[in-house]
């Protein structure tokens, strides 16, 4: 056989024709896999190589008072993330903004844990930045890859610490947060509300981020927004307006003495609404927004005087006198008393009860008293023989019902629970004895194992005002009340004996006579909550309207070592003065009580000497 | 009229001639496209002009060679293989990494232009081969008749070897396996030279090895080897079950990781198994109809590697589709079915495994790259033909294009 035969040539061309078959036909068969069979799955992966989502935060809900102020809003800001990238690359891009923005060291180590966490999501270096670190940035935008500087709106306060415990404040979600089932569809990085109104109303307020997709080259460089690829556009938050009235909080901020610890609740009596809900020391939540400094949140934690604490929703202090107009309405409302009788055993300075001696606060003894004149004397006497007339297994059953021992069911996140015994059976759980019957005695005071919310006495006090029924405490308009009214079941005159009571605390020969206004009738009550640390806790409930007319604002106010409720009482007149003069278009003067007037060597043509 | 008819004349196989320039025109066409970036990149935005020059200049180069007739090859032939095997060697000393491919030392510069000499030592060796083995007039019977062509192209597959350029080294071999097949070496003797290759696979599983080993024996057996021969073949084997190992070892890091990530390219999806995942993930999306000339987004925003050399088929798989690579796949088949029919009609023998010697080296050239894009075969870094960026390469082919459109021409005159 010839080796290069014709014949031999063919079959060796057919043998190479059959491998190219084979070969290019396996290569064929390859291409037909990737390109037609996986073609959906690699078209994914080509737009994840480009695309990176990121989220357009969506502007927050403006929250309005009742008079449609302002209380928040959203100012223009800059953001600054970093789109995913390795670790190294991260680091070497924090390490080179470190000085532009003034990071320390520990937080690009914060920042680098929450990369590790979320690998694919874009790292927000810095919610907020001033106008001249952009400039910075921009300025050295070649050597920070990755870099993403984006407009998104800042939450603004405009009324600054008035506001601060009421509204609450914004900041990036935490990781805790994250987990909660609450905020499943929220990213990292995302604006949260963390307190108060920016956190109960989150679900309104806070709107729902967009995606924007952004096409980076493969070093992680932004060339552009895609435009063919829709962006889902962030829903904006919805509007919130509530019922506080913003100047009246301002007014408050502004007379509350500036060293003073305390709270001020304002609410009108008909409707349960919020007028105003302060507590102070105050912070300016605008430093918040966007994260707190390290430095200013441990100066607030470390302040002995608890700038952070809300204390008029989650301070207690024991109520003082100013509990005996409850002794006195569970009285009436089981009928024990009668408001135009004398008690049988008159006022000596004390009374003997079993082998103890109960003292009243007036060691010259008040005399004979009846209701009224025992609420203007706040006679300790007279309420002892009410507490032993109750009982004290239905004065705490009616002291429950009236919800000492509950919260207010307030339209904010954090609210304490009133100290007070849910029963008889607490004292046996509590300190493992029996009660005597002259627990009631204690109790009917205001004093024993109770301690109130300036809130929750506010809230009585406008059961009172607003003819014996009150709905729950609520600050958002258009939300249905969350905790339960409450009904002191008490008939139109006897709810009259109290406010007489009352009426006299602000008469003259009152201790609150110096409060009282021009335009306005004011009554109130004192009380004097005992403090084992230092001097007496101050209250006063002011309850407040035109002469003649129904109340339109009860006032509820606690002042830290302010010995004795009297000298309360001159704020919550100031206040409930403002505000009835702004809603009824009387100038508001800053000479408001009858202390002032005097002071001022105004005439005060109101006043009577008895 | 007149020109059509002398390239007529010229060319012996025009339809070959015609697909080969179409091809390396369509090649310019996605060099360019290669460049087309939002990434701007220097070194390749202008680099699909540099294509076109080197383009006229082969074909400059082709239409002189045509003229040159066959015998002269067979005188040229000892000293082309001797002076690359002296350009390799200098290589080794003088040589320099280019464009995409920095670490090797595959060039050598010559100021304007760096050539790679391996590239026209392959052409050579195919002349030596054929000038050899044309000489046969018995198929050889034993291993010990194939030394000489196998001395041959063991030298400079070596010498490239050492640059280190592994996958321009095994296109020396499949060089030689396509020559030897050509001038009739019976397939149980190419399987018995490359059994020591396989040896090599499956000595990384004990088990593997011994079935190997087993099957090996029956087939030397059943093929009535000599015995001596069936004894060196087994040595052979287990020799390259023994350094497997040791040899592994000795490969450069970087040589070890493309062959891992060709088994598994997730195992280092930012490193070697990078340029494996970006191709796929180009040729993939391109569908069935592509994203458009110059429009691919994974080559536009850099995430393809090497885009204008090896990897120029994944950008043509992503902006023209299946449709765009079959239609590529279609017509290298036909240009290798012309070659294979061409080397069919020669009588001569030195011309036919010159013929069938430059289909072994395209097709390797194929096949490999190709499947290299899709993930099919490993990395080994060698180009496409007519179509990847490279003066060198595609002057070298289109030299071989007109050696063998001239040895159709004088094989239709005769």
């Amino acid at each position: 056989m010839q080796l290069f035969h014709l014949h031999a040539r063919r079959r060796r061309a057919r043998g190479a024709i059959l491998a190219l078959f084979l070969g290019l036909g396996w290569l064929c068969a390859s291409l037909f896999q990737t390109q037609v069979l996986k073609n959906m799955a690699y078209a994914l992966q080509s737009d994840a190589n480009r695309l990176r989502p990121f989220a357009v935060p969506a502007p927050r809900g403006t929250v309005y008072d009742r008079y449609g102020r302002i209380i928040a809003d959203n100012l223009p800001g800059y953001s600054l993330a970093l789109l995913p990238a390795p670790r190294d690359s991260l680091r070497n891009a924090l390490a080179r903004l470190a000085p532009v923005l003034g990071l320390p060291p520990v937080r690009i180590e914060a920042l680098l844990e929450q990369q590790r966490k979320f690998p694919a999501q874009p790292l927000v270096v810095s919610p907020d930045l001033s106008f001249e670190q952009i400039s910075a940035v921009e300025e050295r935008r070649r050597q920070l890859p990755g870099v993403f500087v984006d407009m998104r709106p800042k939450r603004n306060y405009a009324a600054g610490q008035a506001v601060a415990h009421l509204v609450g404040y914004v900041a990036e979600i935490s990781e805790q947060e994250l987990k909660l089932p609450a905020f499943q569809e929220y990213v990292p990085g995302q604006t949260v509300g963390k307190a108060g109104l920016e956190r109960q109303y989150e679900r309104i307020l806070g709107g729902k981020p967009g995606v924007r997709y952004l096409e980076v080259d493969a070093y992680g460089h932004i060339i552009g927004e895609l435009a063919p690829q829709p962006s889902v556009a962030p829903v904006p938050g919805k509007d919130l307006r509530v019922s506080l009235d913003l100047e009246l909080q301002r007014w408050i901020d502004r007379i509350f003495p500036d060293s003073t610890r305390g709270a001020m609740v304002a609410l009108e009596p008909g409707t349960g609404e919020v007028l105003a809900l302060y507590s102070s020391p105050a912070y300016d939540p605008n430093q918040f927004v966007g994260g707190v400094s390290p430095d200013l949140w441990r100066q607030l934690n470390a302040d002995s005087a608890r700038p952070l604490l809300h204390r008029a929703l989650t301070g207690l202090y024991p109520p003082g006198s100013a509990f005996k107009l409850a002794s006195a309405a569970i009285a009436l409302e089981l009928g024990v008393v009668d408001p135009k009788a004398y008690m049988p055993i008159p006022c000596r300075g004390g009374m003997q009860y079993g082998n103890r001696y109960f003292k009243c606060w007036y060691k010259e003894g008040h005399g004979y008293l009846t209701l009224p004149d025992a609420i203007k004397n706040s006679c300790n006497v007279f309420f002892y023989q009410l507490g032993l007339r109750i009982g004290l297994e239905r004065f705490l059953a009616e002291a429950n019902r009236l919800g000492f021992s509950r919260g207010t069911g307030i339209d904010l996140p954090v609210e304490a629970t009133g100290h007070f015994p849910d029963g008889v059976d607490w004292f046996r759980r509590r300190f493992g004895w029996k009660p005597t019957p002259t627990e009631v005695l204690s109790l009917a005071i205001g004093q024993g194992p109770n301690s109130q919310s300036p809130l929750r006495m506010a809230l009585f006090y406008a059961a009172l005002a607003g003819g014996g029924r009150v709905p729950a405490p609520r600050l958002a308009r258009g939300v249905a009340p969350v905790g339960e009214a409450l009904d002191l079941k008490l008939s139109p005159e006897n709810l009259e004996w109290l406010k007489e009571g009352l009426r006299r605390v602000v008469s003259p020969g009152g201790t609150a006579y110096l409060s009282s206004l021009e335009h306005w009738e004011l009554i109130g009550k004192t009380g004097t909550s005992q403090n084992p640390h230092g001097p007496d806790h101050g209250w006063f409930m002011g309850i407040a309207g035109p002469k003649g007319g129904s109340p339109e604002i009860v006032i509820a106010a606690v002042m830290e070592f302010s010995e004795h409720g009297s000298s309360t009482a001159q704020y919550v007149s100031k206040a409930a003065d403002f505000y009835l003069r702004r809603k009824h278009g009387i100038p508001v003067d800053t000479i408001q009580t009858l202390r002032d007037h005097l002071i001022a060597g105004k005439p005060a043509p109101w006043a009577t000497w008895r | 009229m007149a020109l059509i008819d002398r390239l007529r004349r010229l060319l012996g196989d025009p339809p070959l001639a015609l697909l080969v320039l179409g091809l390396s025109l369509f090649g310019v066409a996605m060099v360019y496209s290669a460049g087309q970036l939002d990434v701007p990149d220097s070194k390749v935005t202008g680099v699909w002009r540099m294509q076109l020059l080197w383009l006229g200049m082969s074909l400059f180069a082709m239409l002189i060679l045509l003229r040159m007739q066959v015998r002269w090859l067979e005188w040229i032939a000892a000293p082309a293989y001797v002076l690359s095997l002296g350009l390799l060697a200098a290589t080794l000393v003088i040589g320099t990494g280019a464009g995409t491919a920095e670490r090797v030392k595959s060039w050598i510069d010559l100021g304007p232009v760096a050539i790679q000499p391996a590239q026209f030592a392959n052409l050579a060796t195919i002349l030596i081969l054929a000038r050899i083995m044309g000489n046969w007039r018995e198929p050889p019977r034993s291993l010990w008749a194939l030394w000489p062509p196998v001395a041959l192209v063991v030298v400079p597959m070596g010498l490239v070897m050492l640059q280190p350029d592994l996958g321009t080294a095994m296109v020396f071999g499949a060089v030689l396996l396509a020559a030897m097949y050509w001038a009739g070496t019976p397939l149980g003797l190419l399987f018995m030279l490359i059994s020591p290759a396989l040896g090599l696979f499956f000595a990384f599983e004990g088990w593997l090895f011994s079935l190997y080993m087993l099957g090996l024996l029956a087939f030397l057996y059943l093929y009535r080897a000599y015995l001596w021969e069936s004894v060196l073949v087994l040595a052979a084997n287990l020799a390259a079950g023994t350094i497997a190992v040791p040899l592994w070892n000795s490969l450069e890091p970087y040589q070890q990781a493309r062959l891992l990530v060709f088994l598994d390219p997730s195992i280092d999806p930012r490193g070697w198994g990078y340029h494996v995942i970006q191709s796929r993930v180009a040729i993939g999306s391109g569908g069935l109809l592509g994203k458009g000339f110059t429009l691919g987004t994974q080559k536009r925003l850099a995430f393809l590697p090497e885009q204008h050399t090896d990897f120029i088929f994944s950008v043509i798989g992503e902006e023209f589709g299946f449709l765009g690579t079959v239609t590529v796949l279609l017509a290298f088949g036909l240009i290798l079915w012309r070659l294979a029919r061409v080397a069919e009609r020669v009588a001569d023998p030195f011309a036919g495994i010159i013929v069938f010697g430059v289909f072994g080296a395209w097709f390797a050239h194929v096949v490999v790259n190709i499947g290299m894009t899709v993930g099919v075969m490993p990395v080994t870094g060698i180009p496409l033909p007519f179509l990847s960026y490279g003066g060198s390469f595609l002057l070298a082919n289109f030299l071989a294009l007109a050696i063998v459109e001239r040895i159709a021409a004088e094989q239709g005159r005769i």
